[in-house]
C-alpha cells in the first residue's frame, strides 16, 4: 500500500471519461434512431404491430438494465453471437434508450393539437409531409426537456457497463478503490466526474427550454 | 445438461425466488428509509432558512448527479477508509436510502407546491404555527398528489436493488448469475430472471396508471 492520499488516481479516473462519454453518445444515437420505428410501429393501425412495439418497451423498462447487459454479452454466445464487452454495453443501453425515446417521440406526438392535423389534411398535404413538415417539428419542443433527462440519466447509467469490465470512469475507480484502500475519496472523486459531465447537458437543456419557450410559444 | 427450458426453469426458480425475497426486502426497507429523509429535504429545500436550504439542495443535487452504482460501490467500499463498515445487505439499504431521499425530496417538493395557496393561507389566518401548518393542512395534501410518481419512483428502486449485486449481496441478480457462472446455462436463468423481474414491474406500473387515472377524474370532477 503506497501512501498515496488517492488525488494520485484522479488522473487514472480522467482517463474514463473518453470512454464514458463514447458510451453516451453511442448508446444515445442507437436509442435516438431506433426509437423512431419503435413509435412509428406503436402508432401503428394494426393491432399486432402495436401489441408487439408495446410489448418491446414495456419488456425494456421493466426488467433492470443490469439484466439487459448481461443477457447481451453473457447469454447470446449461446446462441452463436458474440460482442466486445464495449459493444454489448452500448447495444443494452441503446436498445432501453431507444424504448424510453420511443415515448417521448409519442408524448411529443400527442401534444400537436388535433387542429394542426385537421388544417393540414384541409390543405391537401400528403400524411407524409403533413407529419414530417406539421407534427414533427411542433412534436421536438415537446421532446427536448425529456430527451435532456434522458441523456443525464443515460450518463450515469453507463456506469452499470463496469460490470461487464469496461474500463470507463466507474470500473477505474473500482480498480484504484482495490489498489489503495481509498476507496471513500476514489468514489467521491468519481461521482464528482459525473456531476461536472452533467452540466453542460443540463445548462443546454435549460438554455433550449428558455429560447424555446420564447421563440415559439403558441397560443 | 439440458432436458429443455422448462426442466432448468424449474431447477432454478427455488434459489431465483430466494434472490428475490431479498431485492424485495432492499427495496421495502431502503424506501422505508428513505421517504421519510426526502419528505425532510424536501421541506428543508423550501425553507425560508438560506444555510439549512443550501445544505438541503447540495445534498440533492449531488445524490441526484452521482450514479446509483457509484454511491454503491461508495457507501460499501469507500467507508471503511473512515474506519465505518458495513454489511453489504445495510450497505445497500443505505444507499438505496439516500438515493430515494435525493429523488423522492423533488417529488415530494412538486407535491408540497401543487397544495392550492389560499389553503396556506387560511391556515395562517386561523393562526397555526408553521410546524402545524405543514403538520396539518400542507403535508397531508401534498402527500397525496405525489403518491403515483412516488409509485413509479417504487418500481424504479426495485429494479435498482439489481445493481447491490456488485457489492455481493444475494439478491436475484446475484443468484442469476451465480448459476449462470456454475452452469453456463445464462441465456435460461437470465430470461427467469428477468421475467421475474418483470412479473413485478409491469403489473405494478400498469396499477400506478391505473391509480393516476381515477386520482385524475377525481380532481376533473372537482374542478
Amino acid at each position: 500500500m503506497s501512501d498515496s492520499n488517492g488525488w494520485d488516481q484522479f488522473g487514472d479516473l480522467v482517463g474514463g471519461i473518453p470512454l464514458t462519454l463514447e458510451l453516451t453518445v453511442a448508446s444515445f444515437a442507437i436509442g435516438a434512431v431506433v426509437g423512431v420505428p419503435l413509435v412509428l410501429a406503436r402508432r401503428s393501425q394494426f393491432r399486432l404491430t402495436r401489441g408487439l412495439a408495446v410489448m418491446i418497451i414495456d419488456l425494456a423498462r421493466g426488467i433492470p438494465m443490469i439484466t439487459w447487459l448481461f443477457v447481451i454479452y453473457f447469454a447470446l454466445p449461446q446462441a452463436g453471437i458474440r460482442f466486445s464487452q464495449f459493444a454489448a454495453a452500448v447495444l443494452g443501453l441503446g436498445l432501453l434508450t431507444a424504448a424510453m425515446m420511443a415515448e417521448i417521440y409519442r408524448a411529443g406526438i400527442a401534444a400537436v393539437p388535433k387542429g394542426q392535423w385537421e388544417a393540414g389534411r384541409t390543405l391537401g398535404l400528403s400524411e407524409r409531409r403533413l407529419f414530417l413538415d406539421v407534427a414533427v417539428p411542433q412534436a421536438a419542443r415537446v421532446a427536448i426537456p425529456p430527451t435532456a433527462t434522458l441523456l443525464i440519466g443515460l450518463l450515469k447509467d453507463t456506469a452499470i457497463a463496469s460490470t461487464l469490465g469496461v474500463a470507463e470512469i466507474t470500473y477505474r475507480a473500482q480498480i484504484a478503490a482495490q489498489n489503495t484502500y481509498k476507496g471513500l475519496t476514489i468514489f467521491a472523486l468519481a461521482a464528482g466526474l459525473y456531476i461536472v459531465l452533467s452540466l453542460p447537458v443540463a445548462a443546454l437543456s435549460r438554455w433550449l427550454d428558455r429560447w424555446l419557450h420564447q421563440k415559439w410559444t403558441v397560443a | 445438461m439440458g432436458g429443455g427450458l422448462l426442466h432448468d426453469w424449474a431447477q432454478q426458480i427455488g434459489p431465483l425466488a430466494q434472490g428475490l425475497w431479498v431485492s424485495a426486502r432492499l427495496a421495502v426497507v431502503g424506501l422505508a428509509v428513505g421517504l421519510p429523509l426526502g419528505l425532510l429535504l424536501a421541506i428543508g429545500v423550501g425553507s425560508k432558512g438560506r444555510s439549512l436550504r443550501w445544505a438541503c439542495v447540495g445534498i440533492v443535487e449531488i445524490a441526484r448527479g452521482t450514479p446509483m452504482l457509484v454511491v454503491l460501490q461508495l457507501v460499501y467500499f469507500g467507508l471503511p477508509q473512515v474506519n465505518i463498515t458495513l454489511s453489504s445487505f445495510v450497505a445497500a439499504v443505505v444507499s438505496i436510502a439516500v438515493i430515494t431521499a435525493a429523488y423522492t425530496s423533488e417529488i415530494f417538493r412538486s407535491g408540497l407546491a401543487a397544495v392550492p395557496h389560499g389553503q396556506q393561507d387560511a391556515a395562517r389566518a386561523l393562526g397555526l404555527r408553521t410546524a402545524d401548518r405543514l403538520r396539518y393542512v400542507i403535508v397531508p395534501q401534498g402527500i397525496r398528489i405525489a403518491i403515483p410518481p412516488l409509485l413509479n419512483f417504487a418500481i424504479l428502486i426495485f429494479q435498482g436493488t439489481s445493481l447491490a449485486f456488485t457489492i455481493a449481496v444475494p439478491e436475484l441478480m446475484a443468484q442469476a448469475y451465480g448459476i449462470g457462472a456454475s452452469t453456463f446455462l445464462y441465456m435460461q436463468v437470465l430470461s427467469l430472471a428477468g421475467l421475474m423481474y418483470a412479473a413485478i414491474t409491469l403489473p405494478s406500473a400498469a396499477g400506478v396508471r391505473l391509480l393516476e387515472k381515477r386520482l385524475g377524474r377525481h380532481v376533473a370532477a372537482a374542478a
